[in-house]
């Protein structure tokens, strides 16, 4: 029980997914939910890195998904950030509830 | 208790902490110092698990490349010192509860579900063997999907680049020169 193995992996990378949506719920401020996002990605990577590991060693497919999801989340963030600067300079906010029209 | 399980628990300690303090931090520098921790507590776990090639993705990009842009942006859009405001507390009790909640219930899933292994022969992460996979072209390969990362990739730059301009009106000609 206490030797590592899936199960325990799987625990920890739930407990990051819902820490994850705990900040998508509770905060207010774009960069913090941002990290939200790359928090439950970043579940998503290990849990297709344990299954390839515990459950399917004879295949790489877990490998890849994982570094496809992570180029898209490096897109993903950038893009991101490009629109929160971009939001700052027109609203000097960017607080989710003070930008409720996106353009400028 | 050998040391692999020691150094599993301790990873499992800093990776959970340092994220329940990055999502309740109220200082958003602070967070995002946690949120790097976090990151190196995941590629901790990818080296754990003896996928090195990973790890070191993991480190580059995320560690090195991310949280540096993250922090940037808060230089950016955030004043010094400020706190965060601070949120209504039904707002977090329901959060919280409701992430309490969900999280109990897929753990549940997961222990009643059993998972069968495959008995084939495993194969090695190593990098010779993520790159010939990588650019195989036949059934098993992956050669579509890294051009079609490639493609994204370049869409999601040229996409930063317009976003990020300068609207026109405030552009003079002597500033594009």
């Amino acid at each position: 029980m206490l030797t590592p193995g899936l199960y325990h992996i799987l625990f920890i990378s739930t407990a990051l997914f819902f820490i994850g949506m705990y900040g998508f719920f509770a905060r207010k401020n774009l960069i913090t939910v941002l990290m939200s996002i790359e928090l439950i990605l970043n579940s998503v990577n290990l849990n297709f890195i344990a299954f390839n590991k515990y459950l399917w060693p004879n295949r790489l497919d877990g490998v890849f998904f994982t570094i496809f999801i992570i180029a898209i989340a490096a897109a993903e963030a950038a893009v991101a950030i490009a629109i929160i600067i971009n939001l700052y300079r027109s609203h000097q906010s960017i607080d989710v509830e003070q930008t409720e029209e996106m353009k400028y | 208790m050998t040391g692999t399980t020691i150094i599993f628990y301790l990873l499992a300690l800093l990776t959970l902490v340092s994220a329940l303090l990055a999502v309740t931090s109220r200082q958003i520098f602070r967070a995002a110092i946690y949120l790097l921790f976090t990151l190196i507590g995941i590629a901790g776990f990818y080296f754990w698990m003896q996928y090195d090639f990973i790890a070191a993705v993991q480190i580059i990009v995320y560690v090195g490349g991310i949280t540096v842009l993250i922090i940037f942006s808060i230089f950016l859009t955030q004043q010094a010192g400020e706190l965060l405001p601070k949120q209504k507390m039904g707002r977090q009790v329901f959060a919280a509860a409701a992430v309490c909640c969900s999280f109990a219930l897929v753990m549940l899933q997961i222990g009643q579900h059993n998972f069968t292994v495959t008995t084939e022969q495993p194969v090695a992460p190593t990098i010779a063997a993520i790159g010939e996979k990588m650019l195989d072209t036949t059934a098993d390969g992956y050669a579509l999907p890294f051009e079609v990362v490639s493609i994204l990739l370049l869409a999601a730059m040229i996409g930063c680049i317009v976003i990020a301009m300068r609207p026109d009106n405030t552009l003079t000609t002597e500033q594009t020169i």
